[in-house]
């Protein structure tokens, strides 16, 4: 009963992201900024890179368990469900690494395997999911809180502004890493924290840049002829001032995306990551720290997780760009 | 300019107050002292007496609202107190974690505005030629890198392999120059990227200006226009995106400094996280947003003495 409903989720997910999609791309604005973006090859590697990582979290997030008992395995671990080794093994070789007398391997690792003899592939893929649910799930929570605080702001005004902006100018003139070590130390270590934690810091920026949005469009002649016209605030913001934000909300978003994946590295450094069982490249970056004093050196840890937080990271600011330029070209100097 | 300065002080408060609000909901609100006194006990199950204990001896066991009020007026004065973990007075630690924390960030900062300016001119002079892709992909490449897989690997090829530098560790006086130098590398390294990319977008905005035109039609040459005329006017975006980097020299003196075991405040935080010690770190919350506010100021400052046409008033 469980598996079903926590399978539905991501399963959910991907069907309210297509169908978004597919609807924006049915106005003229989205439709022509896919237009530009489809002529710039860059843009679309680094989109199918994208989608590549996504499908990975996605396998990751379909799991079921075998009898009632055992824990439920995702479709990544029943691909790689081969016994661990017993300690490290450097890649594709067939002895353990490392010790006086080496033992030999139950099978070859492409990436080699790490203390605990997992296979390092494995726990590369693992980190997929992790990451893109800090990604994603910090903007859930971030983007809507800034869009209505700021557009609140910024369309009424007087007292409600006030409020608003001495809100995010406390919350901001806190540096933003102190802030989340004084929220995760509070909160604990886990990945709805983070999400929550980054999510707290994140949004104020969002939240500025809808709030001045806010003011340029209620100024100009359609908001006043709605005005005019009879139609009720809440109908006018809607309906008219938020499809004129969501392109610059969409740039900001898709460009925040890739410095919330690599807070994720710097805070399970600080020991406020997520927690240690959960696979992440951070955790993993972290583990490697003392491999690279070892001689002979084990790299292969390092290497993979942070190739692989490379790559996401430099598709996301790659995409980032491309449409930036492809949803408003004047902005490309 | 000093009444200017001195309203901008007046707005400091509050949000000071803000701040200290947050840092007392966070740490007395969602998180009762009780759960900071069991997470720093060393008993597994410490019983109920042991908690109050522990409560007393750290100034705890007050009732909330007078708890509010000695927490508001503490911060606001300053007054940090004494350390959860080890019962030391902290301001004793940052007094001796100023200095060596002031060389690594005023190094990082001051490299890394020099060079990401000179990147950025370079980019900028060879405008829409491949020296000019190269450095913009280069720039893109730097940002997608993690900052500890930065500091790992540095410290890793520098400092193990090539053997130029002290690999990790800390000396006051004239030597202490020699430790700096390897964080203070690759903490530069971490922000040019981003800065060089963001600086070049800068100097093109100038580019475009009327006054470029003017200089050109009268035949100065590019590279003074380049260097006298645009970069003076790029002077103020640069000063403004220099306050937008004091978090990032927290985050740089955080990471760098107990990677490096280097004695500073960023050094002491980490400890301070490790220790699950609430006091300090709510101390640090609190300086920090103090360094920040002051950084703020000090930029509006810089724009007028930058600007003649900007009075502060």
């Amino acid at each position: 009963m469980l598996d079903w409903l926590s399978n539905l989720f991501p399963v959910l997910v991907v069907v309210v992201g297509f169908w978004s999609v597919r609807r924006a791309l049915r106005q003229p604005l989205w439709a022509e900024a896919w237009r530009r973006l489809k002529a710039n090859r860059l843009a679309l590697i680094a989109l199918s890179v994208i989608g590549v990582y996504a499908l990975v979290g996605f396998c990751d997030s379909i799991a079921w368990r075998n009898d009632k008992n055992a824990n439920s395995l995702s479709l990544i671990d029943r691909a790689f469900s081969r016994p661990a080794e017993p300690t490290y093994s450097a890649p594709l070789a067939n002895k353990t690494f490392g010790e006086p007398t080496p033992r030999a391997l139950q099978g070859r690792h492409l990436l080699g395997t790490d203390g605990t003899g997992q296979d390092v592939v494995y726990l590369t893929l693992k980190g997929c999911r992790t990451a893109l649910i800090i990604g994603g799930f910090t903007l859930l929570i971030a983007t809507p809180l800034a869009l209505l605080l700021g557009m609140l702001a910024g369309y009424f005004g007087k007292r409600v502004d006030d409020a608003v902006q001495y809100t995010y100018t406390v919350l901001d003139s806190i540096p933003n890493i102190l802030l989340l070590i004084a929220m995760l130390l509070v909160l604990g270590r886990g990945l709805p924290q983070l999400c929550v934690a980054l999510g707290i810091t994140s949004w104020v920026g969002l939240c500025r840049l809808a709030r001045g949005e806010t003011l340029k469009h209620r100024e100009r002649e359609y908001v006043r002829a709605a005005r005019a016209l009879g139609i009720s605030h809440g109908r006018i913001l809607m309906h008219h001032i938020l499809p004129n934000l969501l392109p610059i909300i969409v740039i900001s978003v898709t460009l925040g995306f890739s410095g919330l994946v690599l807070s994720e590295a710097i805070l399970s450094y600080l020991q406020l990551g997520v927690a240690a069982g959960t696979g992440s490249w951070g955790n993993m970056i972290d583990a490697s720290r003392l491999e690279l004093a070892r001689d002979p050196v084990i790299w292969w840890n390092l290497a993979a997780a942070s190739a692989a937080l490379f790559i996401l990271v430099l598709a996301f600011n790659l995409f980032g760009d491309a449409l930036r330029d492809a949803i408003d070209p004047r902005l490309n100097s | 300019m000093l009444r200017y300065l001195l309203r901008r002080v007046l707005y400091a408060v509050p949000v000071l107050l803000g701040v200290s609000l947050a840092t007392f909901i966070l740490f007395y609100g969602i998180f009762p002292p009780e759960q900071i006194a069991r997470r720093n006990l060393s008993a597994k199950n410490p019983t109920s007496q042991q908690i109050q204990e522990w409560l007393v001896a750290h100034d705890y066991n007050h009732p909330l609202p007078q708890q509010f009020k000695k927490h508001m007026t503490e911060l606001m004065l300053l007054r940090f107190g004494r350390s959860d973990s080890t019962g030391e007075e902290i301001w004793t630690r940052i007094k001796t974690g100023a200095g060596p924390s002031t060389i690594i960030a005023g190094l990082v900062f001051t490299a890394s505005l020099a060079t990401r300016l000179f990147f950025a001119l370079w980019s900028a002079y060879f405008r829409a030629t491949y020296v000019d892709t190269w450095i913009t992909l280069v720039s893109v490449f730097l940002m997608s890198v993690v900052y500890i897989v930065l500091v790992i690997a540095g410290q890793y090829l520098m400092g193990k392999v090539l053997r130029l530098f002290p690999l990790a560790g800390y000396q006051s006086g004239w030597t202490a120059f020699r430790f700096a130098v390897l964080p203070v590398i690759i903490g530069v390294i971490s922000g040019l990227g981003g800065g060089t990319r963001l600086f070049r977008t800068f100097m093109l905005e100038e580019m475009n200006q009327d006054y470029v035109r003017t200089a050109r039609a009268k035949g100065v040459p590019e590279s003074r226009i380049l260097f006298v005329h645009v970069l003076k006017n790029a002077a103020i975006p640069i000063i403004t995106s220099t306050v937008l980097a004091i978090p990032a020299l927290m985050l740089g003196s955080l990471v760098l400094e107990s990677f490096f075991g280097i004695p500073g405040l960023g050094s002491y935080t980490v400890d301070a996280i490790n220790a699950q010690d609430f006091a300090v770190v709510r101390a640090m919350v609190f300086l920090g947003t103090l360094l920040y506010i002051a950084g703020a100021i000090l930029t509006d400052v810089c724009y007028a003495l930058a600007d003649p046409r900007i009075r502060l008033e």
